[in-house]
Formats: C-alpha cells, structure tokens, sequence
C-alpha cells in the first residue's frame, strides 16, 4: 500500500516537471512569442487596470448592495420615461 | 443625465467599434486552427517533413492573429455592465450562463491546448500534439457557440419568462436557447470563418508565388486553404440560407430593410444591385429605388422557399398586413396597436410596483396577470411614434449587398484557385491572378463584417427583439465618458491591429527567405 502511494506521488511529480518544463522550455525558446507576450501583457493591463477601473464599473454592482435594490433601481428607469 | 440620444449614441457606436475590431481576429482564429489540424493530420498520415514546414508556418501566424486578438472580446462584457446595466439586468440568467460557460470552458480548453500546441513538438507524442490542434480548433468552436447563442436569443428572445419582482426575464427552458436563430447564426459565423481563412491561406501563399519563393509550399498551402474555404463559403451560403427563412419568421422588419422594401407583394423579387431612395419614408408614395436590377422571385424564394409567396414590406408590418400560405390577407398586431399594447404593459408594471410597495397580494396578482398578457410588446411602449421602430434601411440595405456580392465573388474565387493550383498552374505564372488574390484577403474581412452589420443594424432599436429598445437599455452615465472611451478604444484596437498585420507580414516575409522544408527538416 505503501509502496504504491509513493509510486503515485512520484509519477504525479514526474506529470507535474513535464508540465513545468513544457512551459519553462516553450517561454524561454520562444522568438516571435516574446514580442506577442509583450502585447498581450500591455493588453491585458490596459484592459483590466487602467480601462475596467477607471472607466467601466459594473454601475449596478458598485453602486447597489442587494439585488432587491438592483431591481427596484432598473425598475425605476424602465419606467421612468413612459406615461 | 446628458441628452439621452447623445448617451445612446454614442453607446452604440462604441459598441459597435469594439465588436468590429473584435470580430477582425475570430474568424481567422476559428479558420486557421482548423487548416493547422488538417494539414498537421495530413503530416501525420504521410510523415512528410512538407506538411510539418506548412503546419508550423501556418501554426505560426495562427499565433499571433491568436496572441493579438486574445480578451478584445471582454471589452464587451465592461460595455455592458457600465454603459448598458438596464439591459444586463433584464437579460438576467439568459445572458449570463452561456457567458459563463464560455469563459470557464471554452477558454481553458483553448489556452491549454493552444501551450500544447506551440510548446509541446517534441515534448509529446506526435499523436497527443495532433489531438491538443484540434482540440484547440474545438474549443475555438465551442467558444463561439456561447457568444452566438446568446446573441441569437437578443434577436429571438425564448425559453424564459420575465418575473416582475426580480425585474429580470428567468430562463425556463435552456434548449429553447438553442432555436433556429441560434444554430443557424452559430453555423453561418462558424463557416464564415473557414472562408474567410481560406482566403487568407490562398492570398499569402500568391504573395509566395509572386515573390517565386517555397512554390512547393504555396501550392500546398493554396490546395488546403483553398478546399477548406469553398468547404465553408458553402456551407456558409447553406445557412445563410437558413438563417434569412429564421428572419422572415422572427424578425420581418429586418428583411423588409434589408431589402428596402416598402410595400410587399406575392412572387416579391429581390433586388441584385439597387440604390435605396432617401426620400422614401413608409407612409408616402415615393418609389422604393432610384435604381434597381431585380431577380423576378428571389425575395419570396429566399424568405419563404415558395417563389409566390408573399412577403411583407415595412408599410404592411406597420399596418399589421400579411398574406397566408392560401393567398388570403390576413391582419397582423399593426404597429401603433403594438405601441398601445406596449404602454398597457407598462402600465401594469407600474401598477405591480405600487401593489408590492403596498403588500397587497391580490392587486400583484392582478397586475402580473396584466402585464403577462402584454409583456411581448413590452418594447413598442417605450415609443411615441411607429417611425421609432423601423431601422436603418439604407445601411442595412447596401451591407446586405456587399455581404451577398462579395460572397459570391469568393465562390467564384475557390474554384478558379482550385483549377488554378491543379489543372493549370496559373497561380504560380499570372501575376494579375497573384495580384488579385493579395487583394481578396481585405476584402474578405469587408464581407465578414458587413455580415454583422445586417445582423445587428438590420435589429434596430432594439437590444433584445420587441422586448427592450436600446434607448431604455441604457445606463445613467455622462457622454463625455462615453466619448472619451470611445476614441481611447480606437486607439488601441488601431494600435492592435497594426502590430498584428505589421508582425504577420515581417514573419511571412522572414520565413518566405528561407527554404522552409529544409529547415524544418533540421
């Protein structure tokens, strides 16, 4: 029983350097890959840091504490313009 | 709150900018990740290092149009939560599952595959490296379908009820999300990809047959993309096919204005090449067209498959005039009764909200009882006058007409690149036919796009179909910050897309210098 829990740990291990080294090894040989990783880095914070912070809130989420009032507030402005 | 049209406005355009420069890079992903596993198949089958140079070249610009394109998509998600939370709210659990699904299992299933599929040569077997491509092409697939689905119910709203309290429409049936509307949009966009790849795929391999460079390769490479491509430019017109029979059903007003027709008839024509006249309004008798060439019966083949049947211009949808199957004219819900109808629901509503603030049970009864009874035109009560709800014909008119022409410009296209490339060799000896396959590769994108603009101006006003319009759809927010965001967007997309096509041609430029069976081979 014993034996064969350490023949599962080390095969899991062995699994898990693969996918280390899959990865590692990809990032560091890449050559076009490196400039790609470069946009996507920048992408990825202008997106999520400086676009999402500062000029999409999610108005409903920020500025309402329970859905009961997230309800009562799109009611309101559903019929707010209507006779 | 800013003037309101100036908010929607704006809204719209922004959203309009993000989807377009999105949809730039999905296409090509959904049909470069399928002509990478096909010609990595065929590696695999022949063991010919020839086919591992095409796969790796191609994997390569996969790559990057994959790099380049990845989270533009999420811009929409933050429009929605900020510039329209009025309609995220309504849309409730419909919106959000297949979003949801999406983003859990989509997008894991693609960017695991995808580190396989660019790390993994060498590292796994040749058989696992050929399962985690088309696995990558899957999960570009499935991806899609999410989006799709979730469109498609903006366009057929079903499978939910709207619950007052919740102020949200509640999903009851989660396969009614898969319509007609959504299986044909779904498959016409998934298509239109594989066309609009193989055109790329034949384009830049003509740049390698002008340049007289790796010929064996551009041959090669012409033969997947170009069989690939008529593949999915066929299968794209079989349910763009299917598509305009779910329209004629659900959505008659996009038709009439896709087709700028005001006043129906049995055995309707459909206009081949025509200018839509300005002056037209539904209610005068101004004719339809400056200009037109006509296809006797195209219109009632295309909307109904039955070339006497009648289709209704946008005068008799206002009017509420139809034609049976038996040639009888029947009454249709006109549209000012439709904008009746449309207040009484709110109406009801309202009286809702006064009966819960009260807690008198029996009046919320009464009043959900009412308003079930008027909510499908829900929408129509939030206009004053039926010219509210005609869309813009003259823009949904011409891209229907850029779509449709240039479609066929690329039926055409495949097979004389199929003759080209196999019986004559073409291709690799006319510069003008070299020349003219350079040029297609924008033109496609123009075709892809102008797809959508039919699809989502051809809706117009609405933002989920007689349900909600977009000017209530909105949020309370300030123009300026729409604007601002707006301009800040179309310097990056801009930005995005120049690098994209700067990186693309210095790779397929830098590559087409070198013998690339050879140095794959070592």
């Amino acid at each position: 029983m014993i034996q064969r829990t350490r023949g599962l740990a080390a095969s899991m291990s062995n699994t898990a350097r693969k996918v280390w080294s899959l990865y590692y090894d990809g990032f560091r040989e890449m050559t076009v890959g490196k400039t790609l990783w470069v946009i996507i880095l920048l992408k990825v914070f202008i997106f999520f840091v400086v676009m999402k912070l500062l000029f999409f809130p999610n108005i409903l989420q920020r500025d309402f504490d329970s859905d009961e009032d997230r309800a009562e507030h799109v009611r309101n402005e559903l019929l707010k313009n209507t006779p | 709150m800013d003037d309101l049209m100036t908010v929607v406005d704006w809204s719209r355009w922004q959203f309009a900018l993000t989807a377009i420069y999105h949809w730039l890079f999905v296409p090509l992903t959904l049909g470069l990740s399928l002509i990478v596993a096909i010609m990595e198949s065929l590696y695999l089958k022949t063991k010919s290092e020839k086919w591992l140079a095409a796969t790796k070249f191609w994997m390569t610009l996969f790559g990057i149009n994959f790099a380049i394109g990845v989270a533009t998509g999420i811009i929409l998600e933050f429009e929605f939560g900020t510039n329209w939370s009025n309609y995220s709210w309504f849309v409730g659990d419909i919106f959000g599952a297949p979003l949801a699904i999406e983003g859990i299992v989509a997008f894991f299933m693609e960017s695991t595959f995808v580190a396989v599929m660019f790390f993994g040569w060498g590292k796994v077997s040749p058989r696992f490296h050929l399962a985690a491509t088309w696995l990558t092409w899957l999960g570009a697939s499935i991806s899609a379908l999410w989006i799709l689905v979730a469109n498609a119910w903006m366009q057929y709203p079903t499978g939910m009820e709207f619950d007052p309290a919740q102020m949200r429409n509640v999903m009851d049936n989660f396969w009614e999300l898969f319509s007609g509307v959504a299986v044909n949009k779904y498959l016409h966009a998934v298509f239109s990809g594989w066309a609009l790849a193989g055109v790329f795929v034949v384009g830049v391999s003509a740049w390698f047959f002008y340049k007289n460079r790796n010929v064996p390769f551009a041959v090669r490479s012409t033969k997947v993309g170009a069989w690939v491509g008529l593949a999915g430019l066929l299968l794209t017109m079989y349910t763009g096919d299917g598509s305009a029979v779910e329209v004629t059903k659900h959505q008659p007003m996009k038709l009439a204005a896709m087709e700028g027709l005001y006043n129906g008839s049995t055995g309707q024509g459909l206009v081949g090449i025509g200018i839509v006249n300005p002056a037209k309004k539904w209610d005068n008798n101004e004719k339809e067209y400056l200009f037109d060439i006509e296809i006797p019966y195209g219109l009632s083949i295309l909307a109904k498959h039955d070339p006497n049947a009648f289709v209704p211009g946008i005068a008799d949808i206002i009017n509420g005039i139809d034609v049976n199957e038996n040639g009888d004219t029947i009454n249709t819900v006109g549209y000012a009764e439709r904008i009746k109808l449309g207040k009484l629901s709110h109406e009801a509503l309202r009286a809702y909200d006064l009966a819960r603030t009260s807690h008198d049970t029996a009046a919320m009864e009464a009043a959900e009882k009412e308003l079930r009874k008027y909510y499908p035109y829900f929408g129509y009560g939030y206009f004053d006058s039926v010219d509210e709800a005609i869309p813009p014909v003259g823009v949904t008119f011409y891209s229907f007409r850029v779509m449709v022409i240039l479609g066929s410009y690329f039926l055409l296209f495949f097979m004389v690149a199929l003759f080209a490339v196999y019986k004559k060799d073409w291709l690799q000896r006319q510069k003008w036919m070299q020349w003219a396959a350079m040029v297609s590769v924008p033109l496609i994108w123009i075709c892809s796009e102008a797809g959508w603009v039919v699809a989502e101006v051809g809706r117009q006003p609405w933002t989920v179909q007689d349900l909600l319009p977009t000017k209530a759809a909105i949020s309370e927010i300030s123009s300026a910050s729409v604007i601002t965001t707006f301009w800040l967007f179309a310097i990056i997309f801009t930005v995005l897309l120049v690098a994209e096509v700067s990186i693309m041609l210095r790779q397929i430029s830098k590559k087409s210098k070198n013998n690339l069976e050879i140095d794959n081979a070592h």
